[in-house]
């Protein structure tokens, strides 16, 4: 599997979720893709993720971001069908809404005021969501435990099988002629007479365009073709039970049963370095607190944990940016790729294949929102 | 609970268990995992010299799986298990009389860099803190994954043999043992010494073997196992149908297994009919919770495995932990309790660096160098073929998730890189063994499909829990204020 | 099917597998008693529904999943039998709460 000298429309650094749906889209739409990958160990948010297509309390600071994410979660069962048509994989995906427990008053009214302030920006996308008391969310969720006093419940919001995902984008690139190259991290990105060269241990590849999708390895890249990624690992660990029977209907920001029946319990925010190390003080908060909404869950049994870093920007937000100084260079980096896997699919990478991110969409994700002096 | 039968050995642990879970030490000079030869030899040395020494087991006695249940075996004083097994006897006692607190019973799943091992007793989880560590977790039979393995009525010998000494127990029927290695010959010779009869051996020891062995014949012939091995060979020889050189197994059924059919290397092939079909070919370490406390894992091209990447001495890149016993690389019974004793050596001169018992180091690796004679040439004669660890396209590699081989190489071709991508991908691994039952394969199969070695592909990392708890366990366990708050979502 | 030699001796344990009554010897392990008794398949898979039964009866295969006295998903092999101990096959996925 060693790097072709031939050359690409389009180079994509990262085989992660965001990488693989912006090469699939742009191999649906004609292009000519290489994927790079790094090998079998690598730090990937992909395979750590939570799997939720969730709305519901974000764009905090950014009602952008709340009006892109409800447009991602609207494109997800096209992109679901798309993948089932080309690889036979059925994703799961459901959307029949999703719950953001509270175990005491404190933590409800908490929750009621986040969602008011959210809603009530200027520019806010606005969408549906209910405030409900125990009883409306035992009538949903029957399995909650006593110590549940409320919920929010957003209509919109759902979850996906991730890892189905994963695997169906990888197996749609190669139908769709992406070349992946796997054990190919990229270790420079040169930019050469409206080209880009990337240099790999195995050989270097070619492309007109080139998009850094290499999470938190976009920090390091970005620099090379003139763009800045300001962004930091966050842990976050989760815990996975045993396959049960159906018990959940809804997914639940922190605990949602998996088509396969499986458990997720999860997932903490942690400020730890790139350390992926799982540490039980956490996952024991993590059962607890599960187990405090579910009690019956606490007899279930954990067969896995891990810790998967996400990539942060210091607003929480994605950036997507195209370089000024090297023209064909653009960056996509976020937290959701799961959510956001349509998006990227269909309205990142056909504005990548035509060379331009439009600033009406995308000016509000560029990095440039960190460089403004901090307004009094 | 104990008065319904007070005569059993077994009962009498089961509540020395109990007591023992709610005054589980939380601090210990040294923990030792597992209660084989290498864990009793390494406990008793280090409670000898003075250690507070805390010995976890899983089983309901001590044994591990080649002293099986050896301080209760119903086949006490009997002639089946053979000499060898009884031997096994006074480790037990030793051990029994160290000092050292032992706890059946007891499920260690998780050991974090710090060396605190969270364990679980009788349903409780607990922590405990240790300044020294040894693994003595010991072997498991190589996955042998031929079509129909995951059929019942189809068993592995090393079950078959663990169901004999702990339960007396013998299969019923008409019996097929296959595969390769000492252990299938031995639980022959045990069946015939109960009275069971056997209808063949299926031998899947491969011809050429014989003459990649022969350079190490010497080692062997003055090896302990030399004597006993001809003995025993002879004896099941003379006794039962033996089909050398076979090439190809299948189990055949529907709901339970009812034949087998095989072909040999010499064009010759059939079908037996059968109620239990007794599969075999060698043992492997157990490597989960040492990969999972952060010890490396190397591929061993000679035995054919991966294990932990210790020295001789068990001594890992983990700051005081050691591996011990086969758990590090297979050596047998005898090796094992000395490789145990090396590892209690060097926590003993870590802790009490003046004892005299550090002294008896040179008898020690003296008795090593002794036991481990022979095992070159074993490793080579019994080298399990390449068809019998790489499964054909439509076998089961993966008995949890129900993935064939073929599943795996069309993975590979999509350009997934390795078994953890590939966990990914199919969820080979990620069902309740943990890829105890599929890792050797899986790897094996990924090498063979991209054209590289085993060793370039790897193995899948480990991570605790490496034995299943429960949510409420691990929601039991002490959790500090900053823990608490990064699982709470505003 | 497995049957016990002669020479092995122990006290009885009654066991209920399914709800019949099962005669075990102190020391089985649950998985033992079910081979013992002649019960060959001790669960379907969760993936396929196919039967399986005790397979390495050293802890690591987890085949010999079994529901004992309500918890499911016990390691019928690291289990020793009790007096009254009831055992059920299980099928295919465990229910939450048992």
């Amino acid at each position: 599997m060693s790097a072709p000298s031939q050359t690409y429309d389009v180079a994509v650094i990262g085989g992660g979720l965001v990488g693989a749906s912006i090469a699939y889209g742009l191999a649906k739409g004609g292009t000519r893709v290489a994927v790079l990958d790094e090998g079998d160990i690598a730090l990937r948010a992909s395979r750590g993720n939570f799997a939720l297509v969730w709305v519901q309390s974000k764009g905090m600071g950014m009602p952008e971001y709340a009006g892109w994410t409800v447009r991602g979660a609207g494109l997800w069962p096209q992109l679901a069908a798309m993948l089932k048509a080309d690889t036979g994989l059925d994703l799961c995906l459901e959307q029949p809404g999703g719950f953001h427990l509270a175990l005491s008053e404190a933590e409800l009214e908490k929750r009621k005021g986040l969602l008011q302030r959210l809603h009530n920006q200027p520019r806010m996308h606005s969408y549906d969501y209910e405030i409900m008391d125990h009883s409306r969310v035992k009538a949903m969720l029957p399995e909650i435990g006593p110590q549940v006093v409320g919920a929010s419940y957003c209509p919109l919001d759902g979850h996906v099988n991730s890892l189905r995902l994963f695997r169906a984008l990888h197996t749609a690139m190669e139908r769709a002629g992406v070349r992946y190259l796997p054990n190919h991290p990229a270790e420079q990105v040169a930019y050469e007479a409206g080209a880009f060269r990337v240099a790999t241990p195995r050989g270097e590849v070619r492309a007109g365009k080139v998009v850094l999708a290499a999470g938190n390895g976009n920090a390091r890249l970005g620099p090379m073709v003139g763009l800045d990624v300001p962004v930091r690992p966050q842990r976050g660990q989760v815990v996975v039970t045993e396959r049960t029977q159906p018990f959940l209907r809804y997914p639940v920001v922190t605990v949602r049963q998996t088509d396969e029946g499986t458990v997720m319990l999860g997932d903490s925010v942690e400020e730890a370095g790139p350390d992926p190390t799982v540490g039980l003080p956490i996952v024991s908060s993590i059962a607890d607190r599960a187990v405090r909404m579910f009690p019956r869950l606490g007899g279930l049994n954990v067969v896995r944990t891990w810790a998967a870093l996400r990539v942060m920007t210091k607003d929480g937000f994605p950036i997507y940016d195209q370089s000024v100084s090297c023209p064909g260079a653009f960056v996509a980096t976020c937290h959701s790729g799961v959510t956001l896997a349509a998006t990227h699919a269909f309205v990142v990478a056909p504005a990548i294949a035509a060379g331009r991110l439009p600033a009406e969409e995308f000016e509000v994700f560029s990095a440039r929102r960190f460089h403004v002096p901090a307004a009094a | 609970m104990t008065a319904q039968f007070p005569t059993s050995d077994t009962v009498s642990y089961d509540t020395k268990s109990d007591t023992k879970a709610r005054d589980l030490p939380k601090a210990v000079d040294l923990a030792v995992v597992g209660a084989g030869p290498a864990g009793l030899a390494a406990a008793t040395l280090a409670a000898s010299a003075g250690l507070s020494v805390l010995l976890l087991d899983e089983n309901a006695g001590p044994g591990g799986q080649v002293y099986r249940a050896i301080t209760t075996s119903p086949l006490g004083e009997g002639r089946v298990l053979g000499p060898d097994y009884w031997s096994g006897a006074a480790l037990a006692r030793e051990m029994l009389a160290s000092g050292a607190t032992y706890v059946p019973g007891a499920t260690v799943w998780s050991l974090s860099r710090e060396l605190e091992l969270g364990v679980s007793v009788g349903g409780q989880a607990h922590l405990v803190q240790a300044r020294r560590v040894i693994l003595a977790t010991g072997a498991l039979e190589r996955p042998m994954p031929i079509p129909g393995w995951t059929l019942p009525g189809v068993m592995t010998a090393g079950g078959a043999q663990t169901l004999l000494k702990s339960s007396g127990l013998v299969p019923e029927g008409r019996i097929v043992l296959a595969g390769c290695g000492p252990l299938l010959w031995l639980l022959a010779a045990q069946y015939l010494e109960a009275g069971v009869r056997l209808e063949a051996i299926l031998d899947t020891t491969a011809r050429e073997n014989w003459r990649a062995a022969l350079p190490e014949a010497f080692g062997f012939l003055t090896s302990p196992y030399f004597r006993k091995g001809l003995a025993l060979l002879r004896k099941v020889r003379a006794a039962v149908r033996i089909i050398s050189g076979v090439t190809t197994l299948a189990a055949e059924g529907d709901e339970s297994v009812t034949a087998v059919r095989y072909a040999t290397a010499g064009g010759e092939s059939g079908r037996i009919e059968l109620d239990t079909l007794l599969l075999h070919q060698g043992v492997v370490p157990n490597v989960n919770l040492a990969n999972a406390a952060g010890i490396p894992l190397v591929w061993d091209a000679e035995q054919l495995c991966f294990r932990p990447d210790v020295d001789a001495a068990g001594t890992s890149p983990v700051a005081g932990l050691a591996v011990a016993g086969d758990g590090a690389g297979i050596g047998g019974a005898l090796g094992a309790a000395e490789r145990g004793r090396l590892a209690a050596l060097a926590a003993i001169a870590a802790l009490k660096p003046g004892a005299p018992v550090l002294a008896q180091r040179p008898q020690v690796e003296a008795a090593l160098h002794k036991a481990l004679r022979g095992r070159a040439f074993l490793d080579r004669l019994y080298r399990p073929a390449d068809g019998f660890r790489r499964p054909a396209p439509d076998t089961i590699a993966c008995r949890c998730e129900e993935v064939t081989a073929r599943q795996v190489t069309e993975t590979v071709a999509l350009g997934c890189a390795g078994p953890n991508q590939l966990k990914s991908f199919l969820r080979t691994g990620m069902g309740p063994c943990q890829g105890r039952m599929c890792g050797l394969t899986i790897s094996e199969l990924m090498a063979e499909a991209q054209g590289v070695t085993p060793a370039e592909i790897g193995y899948y990392r480990l991570r605790a829990p490496v034995k299943p708890i429960s949510v409420a366990e691990l929601a039991s366990l002490p959790k500090d204020e900053s823990a608490m708050k990064s699982v709470e979502r505003g | 099917m497995f049957r016990r030699l002669p020479e092995a001796s122990g006290a009885s344990v009654h066991l209920t597998v399914d709800g019949n009554p099962v005669l075990a010897r102190a020391g089985d392990t649950v998985a033992a008693a079910l081979l013992a008794a002649g019960i060959e398949h001790c669960r379907t898979t969760p993936v396929t529904g196919a039967p399986r039964a005790p397979y390495c009866l050293m802890g690591v295969c987890f085949d010999c999943l079994v529901v004992v006295d309500g918890q499911g998903n016990r390691q019928g092999c690291l289990v020793q039998v009790a007096e009254g101990m009831r055992v059920e096959t299980q099928r295919g996925k465990r229910e939450i709460g048992r």
